[in-house]
């Protein structure tokens, strides 16, 4: 049990180190000149990442900026996960949840901000919930795999999105993009720095966080949601409404994805740009296996790819390709997904059979 | 004449000889020095009851799983047999109970894969492929159209095309595990004519079965299994079922039970013309009505497979029911959820613990909450109260002794015996009025199965209404206040457990009503 428990916060990291490794020796590879000013070349890309992710105010504002979105589509797919659903569809759920929430907030001129800003989330998320619930539903009634509906919904929510802002929702001057919602349905700002700026949305985010964690650990529906995620069938003979529960963790994390896209419309764009997520929503797999599907482990595999993405700009400056980012990255998830293969490399591997 | 036990110089007219045979499993010795005589042309039959050992043995002479001790001798040759390729290649083919065929392919391309005919070693050669099956169903007057899909058959004909591919792999020692379990009668009737064809053509044929009247049918000798051993070989001819039952199910019951007299109450639990399907859809459960009162065990004798798992899910509300009804204390819960039966203070022990009773990677604590996880006092206004989980689980983990006595551990680091007790714990603490006992000792030593008897009859002293549901006559026997017989979701006969003999018994689980079975048994 405690052993289990060490490995699930071990196998994250021991696969960052091996990943950081691989990388290095690629930094290594693509440098010049001798073995000793290739490793001072390894050596100024590291630091170079980690000032441009944490080395100025502005660089830990763009880090959490980019992680926000990170933690609630992470939570979003963790959450599923939890249950047994994968929710493939964050992408989705997020745009419908950004539109809403968008024509919402366009609208919301008349409302106190302390009335616009909680309306506007809530509307965010209930289309999000309502765009993953669909697929819950099918699923808990006709069985319908959720893999495959999600992916399909995510076609229809990027259609309609994209339709949304160049026809009926568009502000004019030839972009796709939503009128600028109303200053009331803005979120205040947390920090500022130059010409940048930072909204209070990582506040929103993790609390989300803490209240998924409350619900997983403390609630007999978190107890539900696990107990249907490991083993249906003793679910169902423990009383548990097993359609039930899909169908509603579909909605929370469909909930969570809408807030992810609401709150980049109404504290970073102020605006909608049909196009918002540009992936966010598949990173919330990664960031949850990465997470290990823990509330908390998932704001930190957040803070790590957040992180590495914006410290991947300033390695570009001392000629190491951004693309580097992404192969660490891959690498991460890949030994996360394939744990028997980092216990393998540590020699944890026990005799698995006799049963 | 009785069976005549080779010597070992004539052991190459026998096809399979297996001596010694030892198997242990994690918790179980499936085989205990079994032995194997099949004579080269015969039909032989194993018969025993489900756990017996038999499926273990042929999967052994198949190179399934290796043997732990003992010798395979094929045609009187000493062999080590590692994998079902080796089996192929000396001529042994297997027919297991479940098919392994492809829904959408013909029947040709079926039997011929994985030893595909080809065209310039690299295409499949489908003409060549059909003409080859059409030559050997011919052959051995086994019919079948080569150009069927396998989904569009029927269940008879696809275990002829299991049996065309062990032929076309160029068998000549067969072995069939459990042939009949999915077949109608009829086609049990086409399937021995086929067997015969096939003993007639040379074929060494090994039979599995725990049907008693198909073993007088068609083999020519028996060898009887029970709890891992050996417990008769005698040719067909000698005996009869009566004398196969005793041999199936042993004479002496092991567990002496004190059960004290006890007159029953009011009815608790009354079932009538219940009709359920099974997951194919097909009628498993068919009209069957009993009821079960206040501090008495009804047990329900039969063997694996006749309807008893889709009865004890359709009770829980784990199954939908086709018709009849259920009423329990006064409710009627035909059709109700499984958490309304449990509020009406229903409880279950399920035969399958792994798929129904437990959550393993849920802590013991956890598993003891299950079910009651979102009330007083597990649960307070949506949340846990794991102050209470816990106080309760440990005291529940005390009063039934699991071991390890650790409430965080989780479940599947357990033993069986210690993860069935922690079930029983749980079942026993929502102190309910009927109980509902499925397979609770399979799988357990004696020391946990001593325990659980006990448990059940603490439970029968509390006037708890309780349904055993068991594989293991020796259970039913002992625990039992009335007894019924289900064979292919029918009740064939109930009975006092003082009033039956155990061949009567064995008669009635093989199909014989009561009365058959009472003139059968004393002829």
């Amino acid at each position: 049990m405690n052993k289990k428990k060490w490995m699930r916060v071990a196998i994250p990291i021991i696969s960052i180190l091996i990943a950081l490794l691989i990388a290095s020796i690629i930094i290594i590879w693509i440098g010049k000149g001798s073995f000793a000013e290739r490793f001072d070349f390894l050596v100024k890309a590291y630091t170079e990442m980690v000032k441009g992710a944490f080395g100025n105010k502005t660089a830990i504002m763009n880090t959490i900026i980019k992680m926000t979105p990170l933690i609630l589509t992470g939570l979003a797919v963790g959450f599923g996960f939890r249950a047994g659903v994968f929710n493939i569809g964050a992408e989705g759920q997020m745009a419908m949840g950004a539109l809403t929430a968008t024509i919402f907030a366009v609208n919301a001129a008349s409302l106190p901000s302390f009335v616009a800003i909680p309306l506007t989330m809530i509307v965010g998320m209930l289309a999000g919930a309502v765009w993953a619930g669909i697929a819950g539903f099918l699923k808990a009634k006709t069985g319908a795999h959720e893999v495959i509906t999600t992916i399909m919904l995510n076609w229809i929510a990027y259609n309609i999105t994209n339709w949304a802002v160049t026809d009926p929702f568009n502000a004019g001057g030839g972009i796709p993009k939503s009128p600028e919602i109303a200053s009331s349905a803005k979120l205040p700002n947390l920090l500022t720095s130059q010409a940048s700026f930072m909204s209070f949305g990582i506040l929103i985010a993790i609390a989300a966080a803490v209240v998924i964690y409350i619900i997983l650990y403390k609630t007999s529906m978190g107890y539900e949601v696990k107990a249907v995620g490991f083993n249906p069938y003793a679910a169902e003979y423990g009383g548990i409404n097993v359609s039930k529960n899909i169908i509603l963790t579909m909605a929370i994390s469909g909930a969570l994805a809408g807030l992810a896209g609401t709150l980049e419309s109404i504290g970073l764009y102020y605006r909608f740009y049909g196009t918002l997520s540009s992936g966010k929503g598949f990173d919330g797999i990664s960031i949850a296996l990465i997470g290990q599907n823990n509330p908390f482990g998932i704001i930190a595999a957040s803070l790590l790819i957040g992180g590495l993405r914006t410290g991947s700009n300033q390695m570009q400056f001392v000629g190491v390709p951004k693309h580097i980012v992404m192969i660490i990255q891959s690498i991460i998830i890949f030994l996360v997904a394939a744990e028997r293969m980092v216990m393998t490399i540590m020699g944890w591997n026990r005799k698995k059979g006799a049963k | 004449m009785p069976f005549h036990i080779p010597q070992e110089d004539e052991y190459k007219d026998y096809a399979v000889v297996m001596k010694g045979i030892v198997k242990q499993f994690p918790r179980v010795l499936a085989n205990d020095h079994v032995d194997l005589y099949v004579k080269r042309g015969e039909i032989h039959a194993i018969v025993g009851e489900n756990g017996a050992g038999k499926s273990t043995l042929m999967n052994q002479l198949y190179g399934l799983y290796n043997a732990d001790e003992g010798q395979i001798l094929i045609n009187g040759e000493v062999l080590s047999i590692n994998n079902p390729k080796d089996a192929i290649a000396v001529g042994i083919g297997m027919v297991h109970q479940h098919f392994m065929l492809v829904g959408p392919l013909t029947v040709a391309e079926n039997i011929v894969l994985g030893d595909e005919p080809t065209k310039m070693k690299s295409f499949f050669d489908l003409a060549k492929a059909r003409k080859e099956v059409k030559r050997i169903s011919e052959e051995y007057g086994l019919k079948v159209d080569v150009d069927s899909k396998i989904e569009d058959i029927s269940v008879g004909t696809q275990q002829r095309v299991e049996i065309l591919k062990t032929l076309y792999r160029g068998a000549d020692i067969l072995i069939l595990d459990e042939p009949t379990a999915v077949l109608t009668p009829q086609e049990t009737e086409e399937l021995f004519v086929v067997l015969r064809n096939l003993q007639n053509d040379g074929k060494t044929i090994i039979f599995i079965t725990h049907k008693l009247n198909e073993v007088i049918a068609v083999s020519n000798n028996v060898t009887v299994m029970r709890g891992g051993k050996v417990t008769g070989q005698i040719p067909t001819s000698e005996t009869t079922p009566r004398e196969l039952a005793n041999m199936m199910v042993g004479r002496e019951v092991l567990l002496r039970v004190e059960k004290e007299k006890k007159e029953p109450g009011e009815k608790t639990l009354e079932v009538t013309g219940l009709k359920v399907n099974d997951n194919r859809g097909l009628p498993a459960v068919k009209g069957v009505s009993f009821e079960i009162r206040k501090g008495e065990i009804l047990g329900i004798a039969g063997v694996a497979g006749n309807g008893q798992s889709e009865l004890e899910e359709a009770l829980m509300g784990l199954r939908k029911k086709e018709g009849g009804t259920i009423n329990f204390n006064g409710l009627d819960i035909t059709s109700a959820t499984p958490r309304v039966i449990r509020e009406a203070r229903m409880s279950h022990i399920a035969a399958d613990r792994f798929k129904y009773a437990m959550v393993k990677e849920f802590t013991v604590a956890y598993n003891m909450a299950l079910g009651r996880h979102y009330k007083q006092p597990f649960a307070e206004g949506g949340f846990l109260n794991h102050k209470n989980i816990n106080a309760i689980s440990k005291d529940l983990v005390k009063k039934f002794d699991v071991r390890p006595p650790e409430i965080q551990n989780t479940a599947e680091n357990l033993s069986g015996g210690n993860q069935q007790k922690m079930v029983v714990a749980r079942e026993f603490d929502y102190q309910p009025l009927c109980m509902v006992v499925s397979q609770p000792t399979r799988g357990l030593d004696i020391g946990a199965i001593e325990f659980i008897h006990s448990t059940i009859l603490e439970l029968r002293r509390e006037d708890v209404a309780i349904l055993l549901i068991s594989m293991e006559l020796d259970e039913i026997l002992s625990l039992s206040d009335r007894i019924i017989v289900m064979y292919e979701g029918e009740i064939m006969g109930e009975v006092k457990p003082n009033e039956v003999s155990l061949e009567e018994l064995g008669l009635m689980m093989a199909g014989s009503t009561l009365e058959q079975a009472r003139s059968e048994a004393h002829e």
